[in-house]
């Protein structure tokens, strides 16, 4: 059952996302940034950890779970050390895929070819 | 006239000539895909837990890790545009699509040489992302934490 949720609350992300392309004739990148300050603001009150319990990767996987992390990690970090948490804790949860992102990036463009 | 009247009247006439998208379609697409990517996601996620012994929270970060890396090798090989092509924001929207656009931005400029073509444009496209998500983070995480401390 977890993956037909999965699947289900995924595609239904993208389906808005793609609304947003088609009816409010959106490009991609304003899509995504749009999608990242959802996540984000979505987290706010909690409502995007109740999703990812829901659906599991099919809330995690969509962009809106970066703004949601990126938030998740500073809220926690100011427990810790107050104010001046959430500029350190910012990263926290993210660090990994944005490194990731980098580095696999970086390689594929120096090993690829570029195509058409 | 000015040029904003003529500039008004060539966006109404271009208007009948663009191609109608097809609505329906394209979302029954984008839901597949984007599906079927989240539930690869879930499926890794599932492995993660199952082979390391990782809790569902600590399966997050290798499975992100993963999803990049298949798709900055697809779109090495060119396989991700096609997708990307057909989807529309179902492989926009994943996290597949951030990776993507990071690596297709910089194997673009890959002719103008290592530093400034690849790495100056390796945020080209998903530097949007980053930076509205921080804005909004720093600022959603300030009122929070004002909130929290008034109350």
């Amino acid at each position: 059952m977890d993956y037909v949720w999965a699947f289900v609350v995924g595609g239904g992300i993208c389906i808005i996302g793609q609304l947003l392309l088609d009816v409010a004739k959106l490009t991609p990148a304003h899509v995504m940034s749009t999608f990242v300050v959802i996540g984000a603001v979505l987290d706010v009150f909690d409502l995007y950890d109740n999703l990812i319990k829901f659906a599991g990767a099919g809330a995690t996987v969509p962009i809106t779970s970066f703004g949601h992390s990126l938030l998740h990690g500073a809220m926690e970090q100011t427990k810790e050390h107050g104010f001046i948490g959430i500029a350190t804790g910012i990263f926290q949860l993210t660090s990994a895929g944005i490194a990731s992102a980098i580095l696999f990036g970086f390689l594929v463009a120096v090993i690829f070819k570029p195509k058409g | 006239m000015s040029d904003k009247f003529d500039q008004k009247q060539y966006q109404n006439t271009i208007k009948t000539y663009q191609p109608k998208p097809n609505y329906l379609a394209n979302c029954i697409k984008a839901f597949i895909v984007g599906g079927l990517i989240c539930v690869i996601g879930e499926a890794l996620t599932d492995f993660y837990m199952k082979v390391f012994d990782f809790s569902e929270k600590e399966a997050g970060n290798p499975t992100v890790t993963t999803l990049i890396l298949i798709a900055a090798l697809m779109t090495g090989f060119g396989v991700y545009d096609k997708l990307g092509q057909f989807a529309g924001a179902g492989s926009a929207v994943p996290v597949t699509g951030f990776a993507n656009s990071i690596t297709s931005a910089a194997l673009e400029h890959k002719s103008e040489g290592l530093v400034l073509g690849v790495a100056t444009n390796l945020f080209k496209l998903a530097g949007s992302v980053i930076v509205f998500g921080v804005v909004a983070a720093y600022i959603l995480g300030m009122l929070r934490y004002a909130l929290q401390h008034m109350f």
